[in-house]
């Protein structure tokens, strides 16, 4: 359903106010995955990594610098418009609606450009409506809408056409607990209706919980791929360990990434407060080793846990 | 057909959306009136009455055309600060069927600077508004607007590539207004101005709406404007056509 062999995207840009220099930013890298029909894959990768870039060169947005991509077995960049019409996209954020009139209004001008015809126009806006949960509040003008309400209108705004493919960037961010978690129902539905979803995200929690394949995406390249059992059986080899730290500073994180054993450290900020979350070899204990690099510095609570998502996408991004 | 359902969907929401918008509103009924005044007063001089009439139906063209020239631009800018351009690019639709209703659209909010125009010289100058073919001018009037909507789409065609681009519609402002006569009498100009005026479909727009209201012939401009708005948009479509390959090669759709 959707093929990205080999695709690579560099930004021109230039510096400088009175010498312009010529910049060239490689955003991605000769990316390469397949995914086939029904199945939620998942883009997932930190900011900047190059999934916006890699979703807008397969909806037709940006040209590819090189290699190629399918979507439906059509030419992303010589058959844009009949890909166009077989594909919905979705960003997540506030923008993307025209606020000052209600969502009957947005929905009823996108139909006409996705070709809904007119007959069948009412019975799918009410479909959509239905699906995403706005049925019945769908002549309130869209400024008055929550974030997470905008999300789902942008979600049925991206599949009043029925498409076989929907292209979902990161449709949950800055949505609020509740709200996302309803939007994860609502990309459930989706596949349940039998559609092919493309989702990008750096919620770990999300990519586990919806996706049936992830791609990690770091600096332009895929870094790891499988099903999310797959990427957690990675590391399950290993061992996580967490201490709690009172003012760690750069340096010492860097000894300890240093110490033998160790295969990535992750820091996780809370107020005055760090988490360290340090992957090591399974065969090593390193749990005094490491407290030995933090001779000076307050130590709280220490323990040690299974291997998650989350740290096979640090182990896999942290190399990077 | 359906292009013509799409054309008329989009200037009903973009006609909706313009209205929904107070600044605009306001800018479109007031701003004319600054125009007709000054053309109020130089026009008054003659002391004759088809000339304040004629300085009225100029000045509220004018009105559409400021509208148009500093909106029409923006409003490609706003939709890419509102993050739809992309969408709409990203639409199975041409994009000349997107657009072409926005700059359609701005113009037609316009057409409220002939009421508040028309009002202001009758209640003010006692501009008499006696039209000499009221049918004729009922049809002009909307030839006029589309004109300058079609006109605004060939330099908004431009702003899907260029962000900076509305700052050159924005100078053509005073330029466009005196060139197609809609304050001054093109004979008072230099005559090298003239092929620029008749290349330009305003210029007929203008002289149809005149002539319907003062008496003249009015098929002629009313063609030559038809005629010059169907070229605007074959021209439109092939930049825009050429420009959204660049805009995609560049990247410079989602860029503010």
């Amino acid at each position: 359903m959707i093929e990205a062999i080999e695709l690579c995207r560099t930004y021109r840009t230039s510096t400088g106010v009175l010498r312009r220099k010529p910049l060239e930013v490689e955003a991605v890298r000769g990316i390469s995955f397949a995914v086939e029909q029904g199945e939620l894959f998942g883009l997932l990768g930190p900011n900047g990594a190059g999934k916006t870039t890699t979703i807008k060169m397969l909806i037709t947005l940006l040209l590819p610098t090189s290699g190629q991509a399918r979507v439906l077995g059509r030419d992303v960049v010589e058959d844009a418009r009949d890909v166009r019409k077989r594909i919905g996209y979705v960003f997540g954020g506030d923008r993307g609606l025209y606020e000052r009139l209600s969502a009957l209004d947005n929905l009823r001008y996108f139909a006409e450009l996705y070709g809904v015809s007119g007959k069948a126009q009412r019975r799918r806006i009410d479909e959509v409506l239905e699906l995403v949960g706005l049925k019945g509040r769908e002549s309130e003008r869209v400024e008055g809408y929550s974030r997470g309400m905008r999300q789902r209108l942008h979600i049925a705004r991206g599949i009043l056409h029925d498409p076989e493919v929907v292209f979902l960037d990161e449709p949950t961010i800055g949505v609020d607990p509740v709200g996302a978690r309803e939007l994860r129902g609502t990309i459930g539905d989706l596949i349940s209706a039998g559609k092919t979803v493309l989702l990008t995200t750096h919620y770990m929690f999300e990519a586990d919980a919806l996706c049936d394949r992830i791609a990690v995406i770091a600096k332009g390249r895929i870094v790891g791929e499988g099903t999310p059992a797959e990427l957690k059986a990675g590391v399950a080899d290993g061992r996580v360990t967490e201490i709690e730290v009172f003012g760690v500073d750069d340096a010492t994180v860097e000894r300890l990434r240093a110490l033998e054993g160790v295969t990535a450290v992750a820091v996780e900020e809370h107020d005055q407060r760090q988490l360290l979350v340090v992957q090591t070899a399974a065969e090593r204990e390193l749990t005094a080793p490491l407290l030995a690099q933090l001779d000076g510095i307050a130590v709280g609570r220490v323990g040690s846990r299974e291997p998650t998502l989350e740290d096979a996408y640090v182990a896999l991004v942290g190399g990077e | 057909m359906k292009a013509a359902r799409i054309f008329w969907t989009g200037f009903v929401l973009h006609f909706k959306n313009l209205s929904a918008s107070p600044f605009m509103m306001t800018t479109a009924a007031i701003w004319p009136l600054v125009y007709a005044t000054l053309a109020f007063l130089m026009f008054r001089a003659t002391h004759q009455a088809p000339s304040l009439l004629y300085a009225a139906l100029g000045a509220a063209v004018m009105g559409i055309w400021s509208t148009t020239a500093t909106s029409a631009g923006g409003a490609i800018q706003q939709q890419r600060w509102w993050g739809i351009l992309e969408i709409l690019v990203a639409a199975p639709t041409r994009l000349i069927l997107v657009l072409a209703p926005i700059t359609v659209a701005i113009a037609a909010i316009g057409v409220y600077s002939i009421g508040s125009t028309l009002l202001w010289g009758r209640l003010l100058f006692g501009v008499p508004l006696h039209v000499s073919h009221p049918l004729l001018f009922a049809v002009s009037i909307p030839a006029a607007v589309l004109s300058i909507g079609l006109l605004g789409l060939l330099l908004a065609s431009t702003f899907v590539l260029y962000r900076s681009a509305s700052h050159l519609s924005q100078a053509l402002e005073y330029p466009i207004w005196t060139i197609t006569g809609m304050l001054i009498p093109l004979s008072l100009l230099p005559g090298w101005v003239g092929p620029i005026a008749w290349a330009l479909a305003p210029t007929w727009g203008m002289r149809a709406v005149r002539r319907a209201a003062i008496g003249g012939d009015v098929g002629t401009p009313l063609l030559v404007c038809a005629a010059l708005s169907v070229a605007y948009t074959i021209l439109a479509a092939l930049l825009l056509h050429h420009f959204e390959r660049l805009a995609r090669d560049r990247a410079t759709l989602s860029l503010t």
